[in-house]
């Protein structure tokens, strides 16, 4: 079955992504309204953060149940 | 509400999740080959999903509106519909009901209760809870509908028919499973999308403190921000127990301690959270009997810690509101276009000749009609402002637009369903004005997938499978899984038509289900409990109670309502301080009654089960379950008394 983190962690790195251009094109005056904290940028970068992390379990989870015997492979 | 103009970025995320949401749909279409995929998940997800997905069931987007409007009306008491309306709840239906619901291998709620009882129960339970839930959904799409239109100046049909339509498409193809991963996605939005919002507003109140101290004001001048005239205890807002424990002329909610902790706590929490198909089969849905026990323990954490999120935000507004912080207000009711385009010319005459406001009054009621001028009734106007805009028109005249938000700004009503909206609209730049809007879109639309998943499940196995077609192949069930599905979309649209045109009858719809709802969990209590319950005192139990309901509404009012659809029709009894503890005792006495009418009825009829066949059904007669299998972190005994102590932990915080 699908892993639903794969689409959480495409999703999310997506938004992440935009709102980081967001932050970075807009000018100070812009962000009078989030009391002057460039909200988009900081929110932006969370945003691709979290995304990374489930891309990264979900990645993980693929390895292990598509080799189950991957870890005693490796060992040797 | 005035609009919202989204930039490029904000509707390039609402598309991106748009396209997410309906390629889940799509890539999840190959994994659903028999109904029992389709309907029920083939019980394959893993506990965190189902946990997340059980609470963002709950969380619809009305929840959401819904939470920050009794934030600013109540405060931090409003978090009780949390710590004590929903946590002891969802710990009692992990630990000792998940099992039976599970373990009976039931496909949902009413089946369950075929198997305990008999055939009438479940027609009871099945027939009321489809309805419901085409009600439900379709008062949710209307609202969203709604919302878009006033706030995005989107047309009304274009926004049901489109949002509709997505739903449709993901669930079609993927069935509960594609609700249940979009319900999660949704979860993740919700968090992601409003945390920024609540954090920029609690820096710009000046912090918890300040907030609190602003609150205590507010408690003890409402009247300043419109919020009643009644005066509290300065802790009215700020503290969660000391104004109830003060009794219910205490606290702005006008509820009593027995009302809260019975009546909510227990009856309306329990009767919610242990019965209602459209949570519990999220948990059905898990892969082995420990996730589906772990799944209403999982949710419950976060369910615990979302008062700050949803409910802060309506203590910001209140207090941004009382300290008038860069002329803040809570928003002010909405003025139809109808309203406007009969009362512009009557206040533009006005204003030429010159009259009094309270002459201009009239004269506006006159010009609206009797239908219009009920609606104009409901909004109370700042007698000053609109002197103003008199005088100013007379002076040069205004502009048709300017007269219009000139009338709108001197509504001193609230809108409290606005709030947590107007937060957004206050702090949120260009991109986070996308995602956040995105996760109200989202809550909205997947909450229309939850209660369309459950209806379809509902009609497919316990009405049409149980007596319209039974002994069909599987492939004919899911067929008629998914034709339901296009009908279930197609009634919630009817439903959203009925409840634009027809708010007042939808009001009745709803006050009929809270009926039927009060006494159920008295039934499954006595049902799972004891054995010796029938299906006949439990049918006349059932049927009895929701008598109750209504003729303790018939019987009851709150103060300030008149006699009719808010109750006391065949005469007032009792008179509450407010709807909600109205609400709580009716629920309180439904219980009751139906609690002892089963104990009664079941005493004179013979038992029509054997010990064998209600073996996994009934506590008494099922085997316990071996928990020592799993770690000792894993078993729900133990995770529940965990999650009750960071309950109490957390009300004593607040008290």
């Amino acid at each position: 079955m699908l892993d639903i983190r794969w689409p959480i962690g495409l999703m999310f790195s997506l938004v992440g992504v935009l709102l980081v251009l967001c932050g970075v094109v807009a000018s100070p005056a812009d962000y009078r309204k989030s009391l002057d904290i460039n909200i988009d940028l900081i929110w932006g970068v969370v945003l691709l953060v979290f995304g990374a992390l489930m891309l990264l379990l979900a990645w993980k989870g693929a390895r292990a149940t598509d080799e189950p015997g991957a870890e005693g492979r490796s060992a040797k | 509400m005035q609009q919202i103009h989204l930039g490029l970025v904000d509707y390039a995320i609402l598309l991106a999740y748009t396209a997410f949401v309906i390629g889940i749909g799509f890539a999840l279409r190959r994994y659903m080959k028999t109904s029992s995929d389709f309907l029920t998940s083939g019980r394959s997800i893993p506990a965190w999903v189902t946990g997340l997905a059980f609470l963002s069931a709950n969380l619809g987007a009305l929840e959401l509106v819904g939470m920050a409007a009794s934030g600013a009306k109540y405060g931090i008491a409003t978090a009780h519909f949390y710590w004590v309306g929903a946590i002891p709840a969802m710990i009692f239906l992990a630990v000792f009901m998940m099992p039976f619901y599970y373990g009976s291998k039931a496909r949902s709620v009413p089946e369950y209760l075929k198997l305990r009882f008999d055939e009438r129960v479940r027609c009871l339970n099945s027939l009321t809870f489809a309805v419901m839930t085409v009600f439900a959904s379709g008062i949710s799409m209307n609202a969203l509908a709604k919302l878009l239109n006033q706030l995005l100046g989107w047309d009304y049909n274009l926004s049901l028919w489109i949002c509709s339509g997505v739903v449709l498409l993901y669930v079609l193809k993927g069935g509960l499973t594609s609700a249940i991963y979009t319900e999660v996605l949704q979860f993740f939005m919700i968090v992601l999308g409003f945390a920024p919002v609540v954090y920029l507003g609690l820096k710009d109140v000046g912090g918890w403190h300040k907030m609190t101290a602003t609150l205590a004001g507010v408690a003890q001048d409402p009247a300043k921000v419109g919020l009643g005239s009644k005066t509290f205890a300065p802790d009215a807002w700020s503290s969660a127990w000391h104004p109830l424990l003060a009794g219910s002329n205490g606290n702005p909610m006008g509820v009593d301690l027995f009302a809260m902790l019975f009546g909510l706590g227990f009856v309306l929490s329990f009767g919610y959270w242990c019965t209602n198909f459209l949570v519990v089969q999220r948990a059905m849905a898990a892969k082995n009997m420990g996730a589906a026990r772990r799944t209403p323990l999982i949710a419950a954490v976060p369910k615990m810690l979302f008062p700050a999120l949803v409910i802060l935000p309506g203590m910001i507004a209140a207090s941004l509101a009382f300290t008038g912080k860069d002329g803040y207000r809570l928003p002010p009711k909405r003025v139809d276009n109808g309203i406007y385009e009969k009362a512009i010319p009557a206040i533009q005459q006005a204003s030429t000749a010159k009259l009094d406001v309270e002459v201009a009054l009239t004269q506006i009621n006159n010009a609206l009609g009797p239908q219009l001028a009920k609606d104009w009734k409901e909004l109370k106007f700042s007698h000053e402002k609109l002197a103003l805009i008199l005088k100013d028109n007379a002076a040069s005249p205004l502009s048709e637009s300017g007269l219009r938000d000139r009338i709108q700004d001197a509504v001193t009503t609230n809108d409290y369903d606005g709030v947590i909206l107007s937060l957004v609209k206050k702090y949120c730049p260009t991109g986070m004005l996308g995602l956040a809007l995105t996760a109200l879109l989202a809550s909205f639309m997947s909450g229309m997938a939850g209660n369309v998943t459950a209806f379809n499940t509902v009609w497919t196995y316990d009405l049409y499978q149980a007596y319209l077609a039974k002994n069909k192949s599987d492939e004919h069930y899911m067929w008629m899984g998914r034709f339901i599905t296009v009908v279930g979309i197609l009634l919630s649209i009817a439903c959203a038509y009925f409840a634009s045109n027809y708010s007042n009858a939808m009001d009745i719809v709803q006050l009929v289900f809270g009926f039927v709802n009060a006494p159920l969990f008295a039934t499954f209590l006595l049902g799972m409990f004891w054995k010796r319950a029938t299906g006949t005192g439990a049918f006349l139990g059932l049927l009895g109670g929701t008598g109750t309901s209504a003729l303790f509404h018939a019987l009851t009012l709150a103060t300030g309502n008149a006699p009719g659809v808010k109750g006391g029709y065949l005469g007032v009894v009792q008179t509450f301080p407010s709807e909600m503890a109205q609400n709580f005792w009716l629920a309180s006495f439904a219980f009751g009654v139906c609690f002892l009418l089963t104990l009664v009825i079941s005493l004179m009829t013979a038992r029509t089960k054997s010990d064998e066949e209600l073996k996994g059904l009934v506590y008494s007669l099922t085997p316990k379950l071996k928990d020592e299998a799993e770690a000792w972190y894993l078993r729900p005994a133990v995770l529940g008394l965990v999650l009750l102590g960071c309950c109490v932990i957390l009300n004593l915080i607040f008290w």
